[in-house]
């Protein structure tokens, strides 16, 4: 582990309050919630133990730390849930990577169709 | 030269990603759309701290029910209809006068979920799980928690296995309140460990 800890928890935040429900907001961003759904669903469908997930999650963590790399908790989550998943035969890496692209296909469509107004 | 090694790390390619997993999962049979949005609905919605609050405010009031959760945390959470969807162990860790307990998951973010819900952002923080063991004091100062010298910190490291749920001292005063009173002073972060119960109001 590296010793230059960044004294980042200064900006720890404030919210030391009586716990709501649920206590936060837990997902930036709506594919947040289905990337952190899709690894519970299949722990639970007997796709891999949870304990396989959760040593995935820390390596790629680990990785991503040991590299310098900024990236979010979940984007590290999906990482990690990619890689057991192709790693358990539930999906190859080509088909994923097929899949990724005719979606940024569908996105970018999307997209233009939105600005069609600007030009 | 790896293409597949190669990682933009922008939120867009992350969602892209996310969504051709799920689209090739769901195609497999191996989850469904409607299951995604009722755990993501249950997270969001039924599990959080306050499952944790009723079991400290139990425990506070009850001493069969204490000993029962200090004996076998996994067990007496249960009692309560708290399941680990996970099927990890929880081991509940007793503050008193002269021992404070702080957990902390140093490799990624392992936590209670039944009884916590998901974590905060800042335990997964890489400062917090770095120096929650190397300074816990000051750690825990940060939090506007100063212990005093006397008081020894325990700090517990998390795994895929054991999860950990502090018990918090109950604040004096309180011993009158009615069990919804009590549930109240119980925040996520006295059970974490970074904070007291709060005092009575």
């Amino acid at each position: 582990m590296p010793d230059n800890t960044p004294s980042q928890i200064d900006e720890l935040p404030a919210d030391i309050a009586v716990p709501r429900d649920n206590g936060e907001l837990q997902f930036a961003q709506p594919w947040e919630a289905r990337a952190f759904g899709m690894a519970v669903l299949l722990n639970e469908n007997g796709s891999y133990p949870w304990k396989h997930f959760s040593e995935r999650l820390a390596e790629t963590i680990h990785t991503a730390e040991s590299h310098g790399d900024e990236s979010a908790y979940y984007e590290r989550w999906l990482n990690a849930l990619e890689s057991l998943a192709i790693e358990n035969g539930l999906v190859s890496r080509d088909e994923l990577t097929q899949r990724a692209i005719e979606q940024a296909h569908q996105h970018n469509h999307d997209h233009d169709h939105d600005h069609d107004h600007d030009h | 030269m790896s293409d597949t090694h190669h990682h933009t790390h922008s939120s867009a390619d992350a969602e892209i990603r996310a969504k051709a997993l799920e689209s090739l999962l769901i195609e497999k049979g191996l989850i469904s759309t409607d299951l995604i949005d009722e755990v993501v609905r249950q997270y969001e919605e039924d599990i959080g701290p306050l499952n944790g609050a009723r079991v400290v405010a139990r425990a506070w009031t009850d001493p069969d029910y204490r000993e029962w959760l200090l004996r076998d945390g996994t067990q007496a959470i249960a009692d309560m209809g708290y399941h680990g969807r996970e099927g990890s162990k929880i081991v509940v860790l007793e503050n008193t006068a002269s021992v404070h307990n702080l957990v902390v998951c140093t490799l990624c973010s392992c936590y209670p979920w039944p009884v916590l819900g998901l974590p905060p952002n800042w335990y997964k923080s890489y400062a917090y799980r770095a120096r929650a063991v190397r300074e816990p004091r000051k750690v825990l100062s940060e939090f506007g928690l100063i212990l005093s010298e006397d008081i020894e910190v325990r700090v517990w490291d998390s795994n895929s296995e054991v999860r950990y749920l502090v018990l918090p001292e109950q604040p004096a005063g309180t011993e009158t309140l009615s069990s919804e009173q009590l549930i109240a002073l119980v925040s996520r972060d006295s059970m974490i460990g970074v904070a007291h119960a709060n005092g009575p109001v």
